[in-house]
């Protein structure tokens, strides 16, 4: 064999090994998490909020926890967008191929690579600094500043990818900027919003850290912004940390439920897309 | 200079950064009629073009001076509101670019963004715009498709008659049958001789037997300049400048 063909089936080997072992390590995380957690996932673990004894192995479910995160992450992706969409609209149609839009996009790439416990202590120094409480709003304001750079780079990078002949099309029939970005590059770019927030959501419901200090936890379930909520990673944290086996395997029934929310998101989010992006051209 | 003149460019110059582009361009375009821009690619035909409804300056550094003149409005005046002029003056991209929304929407796009008339008039605009350009009865029945689905030489049909809907006095062409087969070049072709009766038609073509057959008035353009102007027929058959002799020579081989 020569030289080239040896290099190529090398490459050819390495490849499909490197996705042997990524394939491999999903299976294995999901295969832990439904085995341990399957059995202890029952009606009354998503219906009902932990009763006193519920940490040392006695009754009740994680109801407050799975509410709290929905919550949290719906709102938390409602502000992202409300904030992000317009920023990327303005990248696009206003700051476009200027150096101000490169520096932000600089920015938003550096704030997209600070973790999340960061922004968890940047919250909670916030919050005490404006008189606030571990509440929902608190979790909310942290987890969108969190999801924010996420859904921003997501978004941003479908904006770029609009063809300027649409713009074009759009400024020569007399349209303002203001109408070609919503009328025209946010329909066309639609697609990727969709898939813009509903990563963000994956990642914002997901992630602990950013709540820890700032939506505090509670067995109650949230009945208003200013009340503390539960979350389903800290849930899953504090059982687990238990000395008991049925406290620990509802753990895993707790991340069954997580890894359930974030799958039913990303399928949602290729059918949504698809179906928006009908009349994408 | 002639009553009939409806656009004026006088001095017109444009520079991208330090590149100058258009070069002291002065020229009065025909109301009414036909007229064709020809030149090698690069001359400057599409940015002339292009300044004539100001969508040049949206370039990154664009700097256009001088004047032009549509009817008696200088477009490049002082305070002067951009997107009626825009709306004025419609032009037909060279790659048919329809907007990502369905036929009807395409075409309703103008008259939507300037509330013009009910929903009904809206329906009869949409109407008469794509029966204008012939396309009327091959889109009646799915006017709510995405305009994407259209064939190529459709979907530039689709957007002059987008361009229609908004009711403009001049129709600026560039190259709009570059990218299409001959059929359906030549029902654009069509299209645009009916036109001339109620828009003055400008049109960027480097394909001279086009320009014979559409224009009236053609202009020859090298390297940013305005080389030389006139009737159709007698640019054709004798022109003045040596340039333009030499390029219609090559041009015709």
């Amino acid at each position: 064999m020569t030289r080239r063909k040896l290099l190529d089936r090398l490459l050819k080997v390495t490849s499909a090994a490197s996705m042997g072992v990524v394939v491999a390590a999903l299976a294995a995380i999901l295969w832990t998490i439904i085995s341990k957690g399957a059995k202890s996932l029952n009606w009354s673990l998503i219906t009902q909020v932990p009763k006193g004894d519920f940490y040392t192995g006695g009754g009740g479910g994680i109801a407050n926890a799975i509410l709290g995160s929905i919550y949290l992450g719906i709102g938390a992706t409602l502000l992202a967008l409300a904030i992000g969409l317009p920023t990327v609209l303005y990248l696009r149609t206003y700051a476009d191929r200027s150096r101000f839009a490169s520096v932000v996009r600089g920015l938003l790439d550096v704030l997209w690579g600070v973790p999340s416990i960061v922004f968890g202590a940047f919250g909670f120094t916030l919050m005490i600094y404006l008189g606030m409480r571990a509440s929902l709003l608190a979790g909310i304001i942290t987890v969108a500043m969190f999801e924010l750079p996420i859904m921003i780079r997501a978004m941003d990078l479908v904006m770029r990818m609009v063809p300027h002949e649409l713009d074009e099309v759009s400024y020569g029939l007399g349209a303002t900027r203001c109408e070609t970005a919503i009328k025209v590059i946010a329909r066309q770019a639609i697609p990727g919003i969709v898939t813009g927030a509903l990563l963000a959501f994956g990642r914002g419901i997901g992630d602990a850290a950013s709540v820890l200090f700032t939506a505090g936890f509670t067995d109650r379930i949230p009945e208003s912004l200013t009340q503390p909520a539960a979350t389903l990673p800290l849930a899953i944290f504090f059982q687990m940390g238990t000395p008991f086996k049925e406290v620990q395997d509802r753990a895993y029934g707790a991340a069954l439920v997580l890894v359930m929310i974030v799958l039913v998101t990303s399928v949602a989010s290729r059918v949504l897309s698809a179906r928006l992006g009908r009349y994408v051209v | 200079m002639s009553d009939d003149s409806h656009i004026r460019i006088r001095d017109l110059n444009l520079f991208y950064d330090d590149a100058q582009v258009l070069k002291d361009v002065s020229v009065s375009i025909h109301s009414l009629h036909v007229t064709a821009i020809i030149g090698a690619s690069g001359c400057g035909k599409t940015s002339l073009l292009k300044c004539i409804n100001r969508l040049a300056e949206l370039a990154p550094r664009a700097r256009v001076t001088g004047e032009v003149i549509v009817g008696n409005q200088d477009i490049y005046a002082r305070g002067v509101d951009v997107t009626a002029v825009r709306k004025r003056i419609g032009l037909i991209a060279q790659k048919p670019t329809p907007l990502p929304m369905s036929i009807f929407e395409n075409v309703a796009y103008g008259p939507r963004i300037y509330g013009m008339g009910s929903k009904k008039k809206l329906r009869e605009t949409v109407e008469r715009c794509l029966k204008t350009v012939g396309l009327w009865d091959e889109v009646k029945a799915r006017l709510k498709d995405p305009a994407g689905r259209l064939s190529i030489g459709q979907q530039q049909r689709l957007c002059l008659a987008r361009g229609l809907a908004v009711e403009p006095e001049v129709l600026l062409f560039d190259e709009p049958t570059s990218s299409l087969d001959p059929n359906s070049a030549l029902r654009i072709e069509r299209a645009i001789v009916e036109l001339k009766s109620n828009y003055t038609c400008v049109v960027v073509t480097h394909n001279l037997v086009q320009a014979r057959r559409i224009a009236d008035h053609v202009l020859f353009m090298s390297d940013g300049k305005l080389v030389e102007h006139g009737a159709a027929d007698a640019m054709f058959d004798s022109p003045r400048e040596a340039q333009t002799q030499a390029y219609i020579m090559d041009e015709s081989l």
